[in-house]
């Protein structure tokens, strides 16, 4: 296992201070914080945001057994033989969530699909899977955060509410860093914030764009026109997209006499009409303006390690999410081989939900089918998912008690510094252990 | 303890120890070659019979992309080719994996070894994603592997050169190498990617071209850091990929980048894209200029080359030069990524078709081979498709037959475009290689341009890295498919069958620098990164089996 301190210092009484933590509540993956420990409690985080002092300050060990079968307490090794007798013994098992677990475990739940012949899916597939989808169709123009801190001059964000979801995106990467190239910070940049409603992140922005609901590809293809100079009809714009037209222009004219333009954009544009029609509009778009200046775009994943989920289900099967490996080898179909999918469609008969939700958030055949079939669960908090596990393993908080490898969400690796030991095994351990069996009861060597 | 095996009666291809196809017995005891079992009455674990074999050191790939960001954006962003591609499907011993242009990391690895490589260097890391490329090393089996760092563009190297402080740029190559755990700094048009991130189709156009912001000239930056690279010692002291690459008339930039070494060692990468005359973008000017770029390594022992073979059929283009993937993107019409890196380096990534019915894709083809064979001697010319930017590695077969059969290779001439016969002098080439010869240039060479001592060859101390043919009268045959393939003194393969699937070993350099020097490169760190100065430096937890490869003496 990589680390840069994978074990956590034993807990004593004494005050710890852990410098430079990385906290993986969100994609901002903010690596410059301070923890205070003691007594097994974080009780300062310093630089961490709301979101981020909420997940340090509030995190308290589960007071309950690390393994739980058929709802009773249970030994580690009985729920390891139990969760791998279930994997192998379905004909389509799927093991779903990752976006909460280092890279190190991540690697390992795509072996165990692998071995079992099954479906790996990832959140992404109910997040930015359209974002995904599009730079399949398009690519991408991007860099990774500190390039925008450096650099960028125009600052757009699309169906992206970064005030509440990435509340440092403004301080550390986007808007106020005084950059090599920004001397002045704030100043030296202008800030665009298009979006449905006026969110809290609007009151940041200079410029801020009300689109009509629904309306995101309009608007991005009159964006796209325009970068073209291509006329457009004034009432059928304002018709479609809320703006006017001179707005829209004079949007443009700000874009084209930019130097370095970034968009970040979120689910308020992926997972809404049009869904990966939207992304690829943005990210084409991005494409079209580098013919006049440089542009890149950023999806702002939420996820503390989503896009590590997505890197390694890539290196291993070639493809980001959606694996199905029922011929032996991998195939990619999303809204075939995605887990909202393979469980509203009746079709998985087993799985393993590793840090995720879905009988929260999915809907509800895929609940219902879910609650259906047996199926192991893996998460640091007793959940709705957890609890209609026929094992639920209680897990270490990555980050916080385990240390491992996140990916920011622009694909730059982070290690985590862990505070305080858990007496709960970590995914790693409790996925490592459930692969040696599914291995045996395979007759896999490799 | 490993193994005690004996390999016996096969002709033995081993150049850089002299021998040349003689019958020779090997052994190999604890993973490496010996000369003779240190204990004679030790039962022997496996004895093979080579009668009639041709025996050689495990292959080289001494420049490919296999990992890292950019290699893996491009697996996530073609599904297309996939489908259709060979399957590689699960085993009892082995991963399920995708081919296409950029196979997955576990297919990677089985289908080196299925040609008889060990060992494979990937030639592009940005040193922010470090972690990410010994992660999926670790995902790569059957290979020792090792990569080059990005660094041509690097803001603080630029400073340091400006500045004119030599110590500080030999301090920082060497701390740049050991944060990442790299072998050898790698120059991508230098300075012309920071150029890329500072305006529309920015770039550097010649090897004199000022540097916006930073005031320095790609030649400043081959110069020096070639001379800190001198000062540090390094293995593989500089691998350069020259500025301009692809344009009609670049030759002339890749003749003053040799000349930038100015006398010291230096390897130029994928030479054959770096090899073109005519102008003007004008397609009817674009011609073959080897002959001039060959005489110059001819008379110059400092300077090695490896090729970046084309072979026409659909590939993916990736590179950490910015700029060209904006241009080939606009070439070629396809999907387009373009990735920049803080402080650091760009990429560009687009799919590309080869044809043989273009003119620039066949000459592209032809330079390629003229490139092997006007190349006197065979130790500094190595094989590569820089794949897989001219092609895959799986190509490399059908390299051979074209550098070991003449008549194939003036048959596949008449198929393709026919302005290549005057536009290269390829149709005049009679030379044909030997098997030693291509022991060299796919083995021995690459060991010995990279510093590697116990890799290339079979001597007592080498890693016992083999490689069993079965000699065939089609030569792309007979190396497509190895009789047996050793790593580490493990049978890996068997007939193109997996039989073991070891990780590997990672190949890393740890120079030593002025600590005096650090907190000057701290200060810079902090000021502009995204991430925390601590956070930076991959630790050797990253590595499943370092090796530290030592510096020249």
């Amino acid at each position: 296992m990589a680390t840069v301190e994978s074990k956590a210092p034993a807990s004593s009484g004494d005050l710890k201070i852990v410098k430079d933590a990385t906290c993986t509540f969100c994609g901002c993956v903010c690596d410059d914080i301070d923890l205070t420990v003691e007594n097994n409690h974080i009780t300062k985080a310093q630089r961490a945001c709301v979101l981020g002092k909420a997940w340090f300050l509030n995190h308290e060990i589960e007071d309950k057994p690390s393994c739980l079968v058929d709802g009773q307490p249970a030994t580690l090794e009985e729920g390891y033989d139990r969760a791998a007798k279930i994997l192998v013994a379905g004909k389509y098992p799927i093991i779903y969530g990752l976006s909460d677990s280092p890279s190190e475990a991540q690697r390992v739940a795509v072996s165990i699909a692998d071995w079992l012949d099954g479906t790996i899916d990832t959140t992404t597939s109910v997040c930015h899977g359209p974002s995904g989808m599009a730079f399949q169709g398009v690519g991408e123009v991007t860099c990774t955060l500190g390039e925008v801190a450096n650099r960028g001059d125009f600052i757009m964000f699309w169906g992206s509410n970064p005030a509440e979801s990435h509340p440092r995106h403004f301080t550390k990467y986007s808007l106020m860093p005084k950059g090599m190239f920004l001397p002045n910070g704030r100043k030296d940049r202008t800030c665009v914030i298009v979006d449905v409603r006026k969110t809290k992140s609007a009151k940041a922005a200079d410029i801020f764009l009300q689109i009509k609901p629904r309306k995101d590809f309009e608007a991005l293809w009159t964006l796209r026109a325009l970068a073209q100079d291509i006329e457009l009809d004034a009432n059928r714009v304002q018709k479609e997209t809320g703006i006017e037209l001179a707005v829209w222009q004079d949007l443009m004219e700000r874009m084209k006499a930019a130097k370095f333009g970034a968009i970040f954009f979120g689910m308020g544009l992926t997972m809404t009409r049009g869904k990966h029609a939207n992304s690829e509009a943005l990210l084409a778009l991005t494409r079209d303006m580098n013919s006049h200046t440089r542009f890149v775009a950023k999806p702002n994943r939420g996820h503390g390690n989503v896009t590590g989920a997505d890197n390694v289900v890539a290196w291993r099967t070639g493809f980001p999410f959606g694996v199905n490996h029922n011929r032996g080898y991998p195939r990619f179909n999303p809204g075939e081989y995605t887990t909202s999918d393979t469980l509203a469609n009746g079709e998985a008969d087993c799985g393993m939900m590793i840090a995720c939700d879905p009988m929260a958030n999915f809907s509800q055949p895929a609940r219902e089918h879910l609650g259906s079939i047996p199926y192991i669960a893996l998460d640091a908090k007793e959940t709705p998912t957890t609890r209609a596990a026929a094992v639920a393993f209680t897990v270490a908080t990555y980050g916080i008690n385990t240390g491992g490898t996140v990916y920011r969400m622009d694909d730059v690796p982070i290690p985590l510094r862990p505070a305080f030991e858990s007496p709960h095994p970590s995914d790693l351990v409790v996925l490592e252990n459930i692969e040696k069996r599914v291995k045996m009861l395979r007759g896999v060597q490799g | 303890m490993s193994d005690l095996i004996k390999i016996y009666g096969g002709s033995v291809y081993d150049p850089a120890n002299g021998i040349h196809g003689e019958v020779r017995d090997l052994w190999i005891e604890g993973g490496k070659i010996v000369a003779q079992a240190s204990d004679p009455s030790a039962p022997v674990n496996r004895t093979i019979d080579a009668s009639g074999m041709v025996v050689m050191p495990g292959g080289i790939d001494m420049h490919c992309h296999i990992a890292g960001p950019k290699v893996n954006v491009a697996r996530k962003m073609r599904p297309e080719e996939k489908r259709r591609a060979e399957r590689v499907k699960r085993t009892a011993i082995t991963h399920s994996g995708t081919m296409g242009s950029v196979p997955s990391t576990f297919a990677t690895g089985y289908k080196y070894a299925g040609l008889g490589y060990t060992t494979a260097f990937d030639a592009a890391i940005p040193p922010l994603a470090a972690r990410h490329a010994h992660e999926e090393f670790e995902d790569t089996p059957c290979l020792d592997k090792g990569f080059y760092v990005l660094m041509g563009n690097n803001h603080y190297l630029m400073k340091a050169i400006k500045d004119n402080e030599p110590q500080k740029l030999k301090a920082f190559v060497a701390w740049l190498l050991g944060s990442a755990k790299g072998f050898a700094p790698k120059l991508v048009n230098p300075g012309g990617v920071e150029v890329w991130k500072q305006k529309q189709a920015g770039n550097v156009h010649g090897i004199d071209s000022m540097v916006d912001h930073f005031d320095v000239t790609p030649r400043q930056i081959i110069s020096q850091v070639s001379q800190a690279a001198e000062a540090l010692r390094l293995p593989h002291p500089v691998h350069i990929h020259c500025n301009n690459l692809g344009m009609p008339g670049n030759w002339e930039t890749t003749l003053e980048s040799m000349k930038a070494l100015e006398g010291r060692r230096g390897h130029i990468t994928h030479i054959q894209f770096h090899s073109y005359g005519g102008g003007d973008g004008d397609e009817n000017t674009f011609n073959s200029k080897v002959v001039p770029l060959a005489a110059y390594v001819n008379s110059h022992p400092n300077v090695t080359v490896d090729v970046g073979q084309v072979l026409f059929g659909e590939t993916t283009s990736m590179t950490g030069d910015g700029p060209l993937g904006y241009f080939l993107s606009n070439v070629y019409g396809k999907k387009w990524f373009s990735g920049d890196t803080e402080m650091e380096s760009g990429c560009g990534i687009t799919p590309i078709k080869y044809k043989n019915k273009s003119l620039v894709h066949a000459l592209q083809w032809a330079i390629g081979l003229e490139w092997y064979l006007l190349v006197e001697d065979p130790w500094r010319v190595v094989m590569s498709t820089d794949h897989p930017n001219g092609a895959s590695f799986l190509a490399y077969p059908q390299i051979i037959r074209y550098l070991m059969d003449r008549t194939y290779r003036q048959d596949v001439l008449k198929t393709c475009h026919p302005l290549v016969g005057k536009r290269s002098t390829l149709a005049d080439i009679d030379r044909e290689y030997t098997l030693s010869e291509i022991a060299i240039i796919t083995r021995a060479g690459p060991a010995k341009i990279l510093g590697l001592k116990n890799k290339g060859h079979l001597g007592p101390g080498a890693d016992a890295d083999i490689t069993v043919y079965t000699p065939h009268e089609n030569k792309e045959i007979m190396f497509e498919m190895p009789r047996l393939v050793i790593k580490a003194g493990r049978v890996i393969v068997e007939e193109g069958e997996m039989r073991e699937s070891p990780v590997g070993k990672t190949l890393y350099v740890a120079p030593e620098y002025d600590l005096e020097l650090e907190p000057d490169i701290q200060d810079w760190f902090e000021k502009y990164y995204s991430i925390r100065w601590r956070n930076y430096p991959v630790d050797l937890s990253y590595m499943h089996d370092p090796e530290v490869v030592g510096m020249r003496s």
